[in-house]
């Protein structure tokens, strides 16, 4: 299989995967309003006073970005499976972790992406002193792609099963928990006034790993579910 | 006369039941092999496990024995269509289309031309999902018509097509056997079109 043609298929199944969802874009609002909605109540719960709100911010942004998250998955391959597409990717001469990949890379752009963009908001609805927001960025560009795969993963494994959303969620949630503790400590580190790099880096490495050997774990579930 | 596919003693289970074994059959350059057997015999099944959808219980398949090269890459000149017709219901029958081809990597490719061809000019611009179930058919059909690939593995193509559309996929279908192109396909309906080469092999749930 020559690379052109891998680049080919790669190009028309992100680019049907992006106008597909701009078709319907209340599945890309729904997930930021709901980020959006949670961290809004927060005050209202806890009381406005900087001094709780501020040490909790950062991981009540990232929990809410973890459901969110949840929120959308059991869609990323719904309709592709009902429609037939998830069955005429797997006989693709293209390898199909490439195509996985092509997957995962626009579920991040437009589930990732935006709530990078939307973290400084939060930031300010939940008075995170300035000091952490370039972290807490720092942390959710480098971490939600491992949200984008690790979803991936599994909304691939459960396509098949009709019903999957709760497992689904009873799935993914512990493999999250990493990405939480090291991103909220990230945070933490940096309003103390410590280094916060080496937890942005080690989630960056984490993020590499997960991104190159995901597509493989994808292509996989995406076999075993058309079978 | 090259042989295109050389099936030996495939064998398949489903939910512990057998439908198919020992099932043997070679299929030349030019051959039409239609599939016939009742609902739930086992004919999507034995499509399916032909390309790899389905895991098989015994036996080999071998694409293109007589030719390496196509043997090695059987994907790219072997076209599978299943029930399923792949297309994106919120996209325009011209966006299916084009993305159709591309994915099978061709860059430049006559949409409208296509769609003249199966008779959708006119509704291009329409969503997918407002289509009737035969017109989104035709568009995933419209991969026919570019295909170069000489092994065609069609399950119920003629499904929801009205009798105009029968008719062209027939047509299109002897174009391709012309060509030197083989076709498996599963139907309920006889072929109102008689290929020189035609096999029947008949699916019986467990008996051949």
């Amino acid at each position: 299989m020559n690379r052109a043609s891998s680049w080919t298929a790669l190009t028309a199944i992100m680019k049907r995967d992006l106008m597909v969802v701009m078709r319907r874009r209340s599945d890309i609002l729904n997930p930021l309003l709901f980020v959006l909605v949670v961290v809004s109540l927060f005050p209202l719960a806890v009381g406005p006073g900087p001094d709780i709100l501020g040490r909790i911010a950062a991981g009540v942004i990232w929990v809410a970005a973890l459901l969110s998250a949840l929120l959308g998955s059991e869609r990323l391959f719904r309709e592709d499976y009902l429609d037939g597409t998830l069955e005429q990717l797997t006989l693709q001469p293209q390898p199909l972790p490439l195509l996985s990949f092509g997957k995962i890379a626009v579920h991040w752009l437009l589930s990732g992406l935006p709530l990078v963009i939307l973290a400084p908001l939060c930031a300010l609805l939940l008075k995170l002193p300035l000091a952490g927001w370039g972290t807490l960025m720092a942390t959710l560009l480098v971490g939600t792609p491992i949200l984008s795969a690790i979803t991936a993963i599994g909304a691939a494994l459960t396509v098949s099963l009709g019903r999957g959303g709760a497992l689904l969620s009873l799935l993914l949630l512990p493999l999250f928990i990493p990405l939480l503790i090291f991103a909220s400590g990230a945070v933490e580190a940096a309003l103390v006034g410590t280094a916060a790099w080496p937890q942005v880096l080690l989630l960056a490495g984490l993020s590499l790993l997960t991104l190159l050997l995901a597509p493989f774990a994808v292509a996989a579930s995406i076999r075993v579910s058309v079978n | 006369m090259s042989t295109l596919l050389d099936v030996k003693q495939l064998a398949s289970q489903r939910a512990g039941r057998t439908l198919f074994a020992d099932l043997s059959f070679t299929l030349q350059a030019g051959a039409v092999l239609h599939i016939e057997g009742e609902n739930g015999a086992g004919k999507s099944t034995l499509l399916r496990s032909l390309v790899g959808l389905v895991e098989l219980q015994a036996g080999t398949i071998q694409f293109f024995p007589s030719e390496i090269e196509l043997a090695q890459e059987w994907r790219q000149h072997t076209l599978f269509m299943g029930h399923k017709s792949a297309v994106k219901a919120e996209l325009t029958a011209l966006e299916n289309v084009a993305l159709q081809a591309q994915l099978s990597g061709l860059t430049q490719v006559d949409a409208w031309q296509l769609l003249e061809t199966v008779g959708l000019l006119g509704l291009e611009d329409l969503p997918a999902g407002q289509l009737s179930a035969g017109q989104q058919r035709r568009i995933a059909l419209t991969r026919l018509w570019y295909s170069q690939a000489p092994l065609w593995i069609l399950d119920e193509p003629f499904t929801a097509l009205d009798t105009r559309g029968i008719d062209l996929l027939q047509q299109r279908f002897a174009q391709h056997i012309e060509a030197g192109g083989a076709i498996i396909l599963t139907s309920h309906q006889a072929l109102t079109w008689q290929p020189e080469q035609l096999q029947r092999l008949r699916i019986q749930g467990g008996d051949l």
